[in-house]
Protein backbone atom coordinates (compact mmCIF):
# COMPACT_ATOMS: atom_id res chain seq x y z
CA UNK A 1 0.00 0.00 0.00
CA UNK A 2 2.46 2.11 0.88
CA UNK A 3 4.51 1.88 -2.51
CA UNK A 4 1.12 1.92 -4.57
CA UNK A 5 1.59 5.47 -6.12
CA UNK A 6 5.29 3.67 -7.91
CA UNK A 7 3.41 0.65 -8.57
CA UNK A 8 0.88 2.49 -11.23
CA UNK A 9 1.31 1.71 -14.84
CA UNK A 10 2.53 5.27 -16.01
CA UNK A 11 1.61 8.58 -15.48
CA UNK A 12 -2.05 9.51 -15.69
CA UNK A 13 -2.78 11.23 -19.15
CA UNK A 14 -2.52 15.63 -17.97
CA UNK A 15 -6.08 15.78 -18.55
CA UNK A 16 -8.54 13.38 -18.93
CA UNK A 17 -12.29 14.66 -20.48
CA UNK A 18 -15.72 12.74 -19.88
CA UNK A 19 -18.56 12.99 -22.18
CA UNK A 20 -22.28 12.17 -21.09
CA UNK A 21 -25.25 10.70 -22.97
CA UNK A 22 -28.10 11.03 -21.29
CA UNK A 23 -30.83 7.61 -21.77
CA UNK A 24 -34.35 8.75 -21.15
CA UNK A 25 -37.52 7.37 -21.16
CA UNK A 26 -40.61 5.95 -19.13
CA UNK A 27 -39.92 3.27 -16.31
CA UNK A 28 -39.44 -0.05 -17.24
CA UNK A 29 -38.30 1.23 -20.80
CA UNK A 30 -35.41 -0.70 -20.80
CA UNK A 31 -32.51 2.16 -20.16
CA UNK A 32 -30.97 0.48 -18.10
CA UNK A 33 -30.33 -2.70 -20.00
CA UNK A 34 -29.44 -0.34 -22.94
CA UNK A 35 -26.72 0.98 -20.68
CA UNK A 36 -25.78 -2.40 -19.73
CA UNK A 37 -25.19 -3.47 -23.50
CA UNK A 38 -22.18 -1.44 -23.81
CA UNK A 39 -21.04 -0.57 -20.21
CA UNK A 40 -17.54 -1.73 -19.42
CA UNK A 41 -18.69 -2.06 -15.86
CA UNK A 42 -22.14 -3.13 -14.47
CA UNK A 43 -24.49 -0.53 -14.58
CA UNK A 44 -24.10 1.39 -11.33
CA UNK A 45 -26.99 3.19 -9.33
CA UNK A 46 -26.20 6.50 -7.87
CA UNK A 47 -28.78 7.98 -5.51
CA UNK A 48 -29.46 11.88 -4.81
CA UNK A 49 -31.37 12.28 -1.48
CA UNK A 50 -33.84 15.25 -1.51
CA UNK A 51 -34.95 16.61 1.72
CA UNK A 52 -36.48 19.68 2.81
CA UNK A 53 -33.09 22.27 3.28
CA UNK A 54 -31.98 22.14 6.44
CA UNK A 55 -34.48 20.19 8.13
CA UNK A 56 -34.38 17.85 10.74
CA UNK A 57 -30.58 18.34 10.64
CA UNK A 58 -30.76 18.99 14.50
CA UNK A 59 -33.52 17.09 15.74
CA UNK A 60 -31.72 13.73 16.81
CA UNK A 61 -35.03 12.22 17.50
CA UNK A 62 -35.98 12.04 14.23
CA UNK A 63 -36.30 8.80 11.80
CA UNK A 64 -33.49 9.11 9.19
CA UNK A 65 -35.56 8.52 6.13
CA UNK A 66 -38.78 10.29 7.20
CA UNK A 67 -39.20 13.61 4.64
CA UNK A 68 -36.80 12.16 2.16
CA UNK A 69 -36.96 11.06 -1.07
CA UNK A 70 -34.31 8.99 -2.87
CA UNK A 71 -33.73 9.66 -6.49
CA UNK A 72 -31.99 6.24 -8.68
CA UNK A 73 -29.96 6.93 -11.57
CA UNK A 74 -28.45 3.94 -13.08
CA UNK A 75 -25.36 4.82 -15.11
CA UNK A 76 -22.55 3.18 -17.44
CA UNK A 77 -19.03 3.45 -18.42
CA UNK A 78 -17.20 3.19 -21.79
CA UNK A 79 -13.04 3.74 -21.41
CA UNK A 80 -12.30 5.14 -25.15
CA UNK A 81 -9.02 6.16 -24.71
CA UNK A 82 -6.45 7.04 -21.67
CA UNK A 83 -8.09 10.49 -22.08
CA UNK A 84 -11.42 10.03 -22.89
CA UNK A 85 -14.62 8.50 -21.26
CA UNK A 86 -18.25 8.41 -22.30
CA UNK A 87 -20.66 8.21 -19.19
CA UNK A 88 -23.93 6.92 -20.48
CA UNK A 89 -26.53 7.93 -17.52
CA UNK A 90 -30.26 6.28 -17.52
CA UNK A 91 -33.16 9.43 -16.41
CA UNK A 92 -34.86 8.52 -13.08
CA UNK A 93 -38.06 6.62 -14.02
CA UNK A 94 -39.97 9.00 -11.92
CA UNK A 95 -41.37 11.95 -14.56
CA UNK A 96 -41.45 14.24 -11.18
CA UNK A 97 -38.02 14.08 -10.80
CA UNK A 98 -37.39 16.79 -13.40
CA UNK A 99 -35.34 18.95 -11.11
CA UNK A 100 -32.73 15.85 -11.29
CA UNK A 101 -32.81 15.74 -15.62
CA UNK A 102 -32.05 19.54 -15.52
CA UNK A 103 -28.37 18.38 -13.41
CA UNK A 104 -27.96 15.04 -15.89
CA UNK A 105 -28.28 17.12 -19.18
CA UNK A 106 -26.28 20.08 -18.52
CA UNK A 107 -23.32 19.57 -20.39
CA UNK A 108 -24.11 15.97 -22.31
CA UNK A 109 -23.49 15.77 -25.30
CA UNK A 110 -27.38 14.54 -26.95
CA UNK A 111 -29.88 12.27 -25.85
CA UNK A 112 -31.83 9.56 -26.31
CA UNK A 113 -35.50 9.09 -25.23
CA UNK A 114 -36.45 5.43 -25.39
CA UNK A 115 -40.40 3.79 -26.50
CA UNK A 116 -42.01 1.13 -25.95
CA UNK A 117 -44.95 0.75 -28.19
CA UNK A 118 -47.00 -1.33 -25.73
CA UNK A 119 -47.03 2.03 -23.81
CA UNK A 120 -46.70 5.02 -25.68
CA UNK A 121 -48.38 7.79 -23.88
CA UNK A 122 -45.13 7.29 -21.04
CA UNK A 123 -43.07 8.94 -23.71
CA UNK A 124 -45.03 12.21 -23.97
CA UNK A 125 -43.52 13.73 -20.84
CA UNK A 126 -39.62 12.76 -21.06
CA UNK A 127 -40.59 13.86 -25.13
CA UNK A 128 -42.33 17.23 -23.83
CA UNK A 129 -39.06 17.79 -21.47
CA UNK A 130 -36.50 17.59 -24.09
CA UNK A 131 -38.80 19.65 -26.49
CA UNK A 132 -38.00 22.28 -24.13
CA UNK A 133 -34.43 22.26 -23.88
CA UNK A 134 -31.72 22.89 -25.96
CA UNK A 135 -30.30 19.50 -26.28
CA UNK A 136 -30.14 17.12 -29.59
CA UNK A 137 -31.83 14.00 -28.75
CA UNK A 138 -33.66 11.26 -30.98
CA UNK A 139 -35.93 9.05 -30.12
CA UNK A 140 -35.34 5.16 -29.83
CA UNK A 141 -38.16 2.55 -30.58
CA UNK A 142 -37.05 -0.09 -27.83
CA UNK A 143 -38.53 -3.42 -30.25
CA UNK A 144 -39.67 -5.44 -26.87
CA UNK A 145 -40.65 -9.14 -28.08
CA UNK A 146 -44.66 -9.47 -28.69
CA UNK A 147 -44.89 -5.67 -28.55
CA UNK A 148 -46.85 -4.82 -31.61
CA UNK A 149 -44.90 -3.85 -34.72
CA UNK A 150 -45.39 -0.45 -35.96
CA UNK A 151 -43.61 1.52 -38.32
CA UNK A 152 -41.28 4.41 -37.56
CA UNK A 153 -43.50 6.56 -39.35
CA UNK A 154 -46.40 5.43 -37.31
CA UNK A 155 -44.64 5.95 -33.98
CA UNK A 156 -43.24 9.30 -35.15
CA UNK A 157 -47.02 10.49 -36.38
CA UNK A 158 -48.77 8.91 -32.75
CA UNK A 159 -46.14 10.69 -30.58
CA UNK A 160 -45.89 14.01 -32.92
CA UNK A 161 -42.26 13.71 -32.93
CA UNK A 162 -40.71 16.88 -35.50
CA UNK A 163 -39.44 15.66 -38.78
CA UNK A 164 -36.19 17.21 -37.36
CA UNK A 165 -35.99 14.61 -34.34
CA UNK A 166 -34.57 11.39 -35.82
CA UNK A 167 -36.35 8.42 -35.01
CA UNK A 168 -34.75 4.78 -34.96
CA UNK A 169 -35.54 1.63 -33.92
CA UNK A 170 -33.55 -0.68 -31.24
CA UNK A 171 -32.99 -3.74 -29.41
CA UNK A 172 -31.56 -2.57 -25.97
CA UNK A 173 -30.59 -6.16 -25.36
CA UNK A 174 -28.10 -5.78 -28.46
CA UNK A 175 -24.53 -4.24 -28.14
CA UNK A 176 -25.06 -3.76 -31.64
CA UNK A 177 -28.00 -1.72 -31.76
CA UNK A 178 -27.40 0.37 -28.87
CA UNK A 179 -24.26 0.66 -30.48
CA UNK A 180 -25.91 2.07 -33.56
CA UNK A 181 -28.26 4.53 -31.16
CA UNK A 182 -25.37 5.79 -29.60
CA UNK A 183 -23.78 6.37 -32.57
CA UNK A 184 -26.76 8.13 -34.30
CA UNK A 185 -27.18 10.32 -30.94
CA UNK A 186 -23.94 11.69 -31.71
CA UNK A 187 -24.01 12.40 -35.58
CA UNK A 188 -27.24 14.21 -34.70
CA UNK A 189 -25.39 16.10 -32.21
CA UNK A 190 -23.05 17.05 -34.74
CA UNK A 191 -25.37 18.40 -37.53
CA UNK A 192 -27.33 20.19 -34.87
CA UNK A 193 -24.15 22.36 -33.67
CA UNK A 194 -22.92 22.66 -37.98
CA UNK A 195 -26.61 23.88 -38.57
CA UNK A 196 -26.60 26.31 -35.26
CA UNK A 197 -22.58 27.27 -36.31
CA UNK A 198 -23.59 28.17 -39.98
CA UNK A 199 -26.54 30.41 -38.76
CA UNK A 200 -24.41 32.17 -36.60
CA UNK A 201 -26.15 31.16 -33.63
CA UNK A 202 -23.97 30.78 -30.41
CA UNK A 203 -24.80 28.75 -27.85
CA UNK A 204 -23.91 30.60 -24.26
CA UNK B 1 -25.67 20.50 19.82
CA UNK B 2 -23.63 17.72 19.55
CA UNK B 3 -20.98 17.01 17.14
CA UNK B 4 -22.58 14.26 14.50
CA UNK B 5 -19.74 11.31 14.96
CA UNK B 6 -22.45 8.45 14.70
CA UNK B 7 -21.90 5.19 14.56
CA UNK B 8 -24.61 3.76 12.85
CA UNK B 9 -23.75 2.65 9.66
CA UNK B 10 -26.82 3.56 6.79
CA UNK B 11 -28.96 5.13 10.11
CA UNK B 12 -26.24 8.38 9.80
CA UNK B 13 -28.40 10.61 8.64
CA UNK B 14 -27.23 11.92 5.36
CA UNK B 15 -25.34 14.87 5.62
CA UNK B 16 -24.02 13.88 8.94
CA UNK B 17 -20.63 13.34 7.38
CA UNK B 18 -20.27 16.73 5.93
CA UNK B 19 -21.89 18.08 9.35
CA UNK B 20 -24.38 19.20 7.88
CA UNK B 21 -22.98 21.02 5.00
CA UNK B 22 -24.96 20.25 1.95
CA UNK B 23 -23.48 23.17 -0.55
CA UNK B 24 -19.89 21.44 -1.81
CA UNK B 25 -17.37 24.51 -2.24
CA UNK B 26 -17.37 24.11 -5.82
CA UNK B 27 -19.88 22.59 -8.17
CA UNK B 28 -18.62 19.20 -9.96
CA UNK B 29 -21.07 17.59 -12.39
CA UNK B 30 -21.77 14.22 -12.09
CA UNK B 31 -19.82 12.79 -14.66
CA UNK B 32 -16.36 14.77 -14.26
CA UNK B 33 -13.58 12.66 -13.58
CA UNK B 34 -11.08 12.42 -10.39
CA UNK B 35 -7.60 11.03 -9.87
CA UNK B 36 -5.88 10.62 -6.75
CA UNK B 37 -2.61 12.46 -6.18
CA UNK B 38 0.29 10.37 -5.14
CA UNK B 39 -0.40 10.99 -1.72
CA UNK B 40 -4.42 11.05 -1.77
CA UNK B 41 -4.26 7.53 0.37
CA UNK B 42 -1.35 7.79 2.62
CA UNK B 43 -2.48 11.72 3.36
CA UNK B 44 -6.68 10.64 3.75
CA UNK B 45 -6.15 7.56 6.22
CA UNK B 46 -7.29 10.85 9.02
CA UNK B 47 -9.20 12.52 6.94
CA UNK B 48 -12.28 10.53 7.87
CA UNK B 49 -13.14 7.31 6.38
CA UNK B 50 -15.46 8.43 3.73
CA UNK B 51 -12.90 10.69 2.26
CA UNK B 52 -10.27 7.40 2.70
CA UNK B 53 -12.79 5.51 0.80
CA UNK B 54 -12.91 7.67 -1.84
CA UNK B 55 -8.72 8.05 -2.24
CA UNK B 56 -8.52 3.94 -2.11
CA UNK B 57 -10.75 4.18 -5.03
CA UNK B 58 -9.28 7.08 -7.02
CA UNK B 59 -5.90 5.35 -6.44
CA UNK B 60 -6.11 2.40 -9.18
CA UNK B 61 -7.84 4.04 -11.84
CA UNK B 62 -9.58 7.89 -12.33
CA UNK B 63 -13.33 7.88 -11.24
CA UNK B 64 -16.01 10.52 -11.63
CA UNK B 65 -18.09 11.70 -9.08
CA UNK B 66 -21.02 9.48 -10.03
CA UNK B 67 -18.74 6.23 -9.55
CA UNK B 68 -17.48 7.38 -6.19
CA UNK B 69 -21.07 8.12 -5.16
CA UNK B 70 -22.63 4.70 -6.42
CA UNK B 71 -19.32 2.73 -4.96
CA UNK B 72 -19.22 4.34 -1.64
CA UNK B 73 -22.74 3.88 -1.51
CA UNK B 74 -22.91 7.72 -0.49
CA UNK B 75 -25.64 9.97 -1.47
CA UNK B 76 -24.55 11.79 -4.70
CA UNK B 77 -24.79 15.62 -2.95
CA UNK B 78 -22.65 14.40 -0.05
CA UNK B 79 -20.39 12.58 -2.27
CA UNK B 80 -19.93 16.06 -4.02
CA UNK B 81 -18.55 17.94 -1.14
CA UNK B 82 -16.52 15.24 0.21
CA UNK B 83 -14.96 15.84 -3.48
CA UNK B 84 -14.90 19.10 -3.65
CA UNK B 85 -13.69 19.21 -0.11
CA UNK B 86 -10.80 16.52 -1.12
CA UNK B 87 -9.63 18.69 -4.60
CA UNK B 88 -9.17 21.77 -2.38
CA UNK B 89 -7.63 19.82 -0.09
CA UNK B 90 -5.06 18.63 -2.95
CA UNK B 91 -5.67 15.03 -2.59
CA UNK B 92 -7.86 14.71 -5.77
CA UNK B 93 -7.22 16.67 -9.53
CA UNK B 94 -10.59 17.36 -11.01
CA UNK B 95 -10.64 16.85 -14.39
CA UNK B 96 -12.99 18.55 -17.42
CA UNK B 97 -16.12 17.44 -18.33
CA UNK B 98 -17.26 17.93 -22.02
CA UNK B 99 -16.17 21.80 -22.91
CA UNK B 100 -19.74 23.68 -22.91
CA UNK B 101 -18.75 26.29 -25.70
CA UNK B 102 -16.26 26.81 -28.43
CA UNK B 103 -17.48 24.92 -31.95
CA UNK B 104 -14.18 23.61 -32.66
CA UNK B 105 -13.53 22.26 -29.10
CA UNK B 106 -17.08 20.77 -29.21
CA UNK B 107 -16.52 19.22 -32.60
CA UNK B 108 -13.33 17.32 -31.84
CA UNK B 109 -15.16 15.82 -29.01
CA UNK B 110 -18.36 14.91 -30.11
CA UNK B 111 -15.80 13.76 -33.30
CA UNK B 112 -13.29 11.62 -30.79
CA UNK B 113 -16.59 9.92 -29.11
CA UNK B 114 -18.25 9.01 -32.68
CA UNK B 115 -14.86 7.15 -33.37
CA UNK B 116 -14.73 5.57 -30.47
CA UNK B 117 -18.54 4.82 -30.48
CA UNK B 118 -17.59 3.03 -34.07
CA UNK B 119 -14.00 0.92 -32.74
CA UNK B 120 -16.82 -0.40 -29.76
Amino acid sequence: MDFASSERAGAPPSEITSAKIVIAGGFGVGKTTLVGAVSEIEPLTTEAVMTAAGAGIDDASKVPEKGTTTVAMDFGRITMAEDLILYLFGTPGQTRFWFMWDELIRGAVGAAVMVDTRRLTDAFAPLDYFENRHLPYLVAVNCFDGAPRYEPEEVREALAIPARVPLVMCDARHRESVKAVLISVVEHAMTTLVAEHEQGIVVA
Amino acid sequence: MTEPHDPRGNLVRPYAVTRGRTEPIRDIPIEAVLVASPAAVQESRFAGHDKYRIAVLCEPKAQSLAELAALTRLPLGVARVLVADMVADGLLSLHSAAPLKGYTERMDLLGRVLSGLRKL
